[in-house]
């Protein structure tokens, strides 16, 4: 898919990294942001998804397995909706993850990208790395011994 | 975009859902019962007891069909939302929503005689609905009830079609009633 010509790409930027933050870091860095008044269309909930793959990213999607996915709804008082689907059963995490969209679609959007979004993605980028790191130190080089035929 | 008009779900979806489909059961099992049903507020064209009906049996694996005057941007908001029901052609649905005159119900699935199930179920909008007009007979009726309804022949003839055949559910503001295909009316 083309990112440049998909116009909900920042949409699906912000919410999957919501979707993918650790709870209790959402929750630290939420309370310092003043909730607005909303009302609630759909409840906290939770489900389940199918995540699908491909090997190598080629070929016919197979699917991988269930995992646990909470979502929730809601409109703020100017109209906007958030939608929030976050990965295990926390339905506060579920429910901040969609004021956050509600909220990025309306003029706070600025504040909240600086507050909460920009913080997650540090994190998220510094455990990829860690990761990253963890592995590349156990990477091994194969090669094949002289075996002193000659 | 805007988004259209997601409000008027169940608050409380088990328990709501839970006795919305006891009133529906009910209806359909013992038919001309003019049932209560509470608890959604779909968008204009829509009246609330077909919200009921539709949040309580509708999900994404049942094809749905609007009729012209329901096929609003509104009600398709509402309805995927709340349901996730994809919209299809009469030929394909397996629920469809419709004032009488306005759904084709020639063209609805009836079912197959291996699966009898695979047909529609109408939810008829109705501007009235009351025990009388047409004499309602058969299994749930211990002897006569009477009904509404908005015609005897078409019944009739879907009577005549066991084990296939539609079923129809009518709604007028909070409340319906139930026709299944086993009903005789005279």
């Amino acid at each position: 898919m083309n990112v440049m010509s998909d116009p909900n790409a920042d949409r699906k930027a912000w919410m999957g990294l919501l979707a993918k933050a650790p709870a209790a870091e959402l929750a630290r860095l939420w309370a310092d942001v003043d909730v607005p008044d909303y009302k609630v269309l759909r409840a906290p909930e939770i489900g389940a998804v199918m995540v699908r793959g491909r090997a190598g990213a080629v070929g016919a999607a197979f699917n991988l397995g269930e995992m646990t996915v909470t979502r929730c709804s809601l409109k703020l008082a100017c109209g906007a909706v958030g939608h929030g689907y976050v990965q295990g059963r926390d339905k506060d995490h579920a429910q901040t993850a969609a004021l956050v969209d509600a909220l990025m679609q309306t003029d706070r959007a600025d504040a909240l990208l600086a507050a909460i979004l920009t913080p997650l993605a540090a994190l998220a980028d510094a455990r990829k790395a860690e990761r990253a790191s963890k592995s590349a130190a156990t990477k091994v080089d194969f090669f094949t011994m002289v075996r002193g035929e000659d | 975009m805007q988004p259209a008009h997601l409000e008027g779900g169940f608050r409380d979806v088990p328990t709501e859902a839970a006795s919305a489909f006891r009133q529906i059961m009910t209806a359909m099992a013992q038919p001309g019962t003019i049932c209560d049903v509470h608890g959604a507020k779909p968008p204009a064209p829509m009246s609330p007891a077909a919200g009921v009906v539709v949040l309580t049996l509708c999900d994404p694996e049942t094809p749905f069909f609007l009729s012209e005057e329901f096929d609003t941007e509104e009600v398709r908001g509402w309805i995927t939302f709340n349901t996730g029901a994809p919209f299809v052609a009469a030929k394909d649905a397996a629920f469809a929503l419709g004032r009488w005159d306005a759904l084709p119900l020639d063209v609805f699935p009836i079912g197959v005689p291996e699966y009898p199930d695979r047909s529609a179920t109408l939810i008829v909008e109705m501007e009235t609905l009351q025990a009388d007009v047409a004499v309602l007979s058969g299994p749930g009726i211990e002897e006569t009830a009477k009904l509404s309804l908005p015609e005897r022949a078409a019944f009739q003839k879907n009577a005549l079609l066991f084990p296939l055949g539609l079923d129809f559910i009518f709604t007028c503001q909070n409340r319906i009633a139930a026709l299944p295909r086993t009903t005789k009316v005279s």
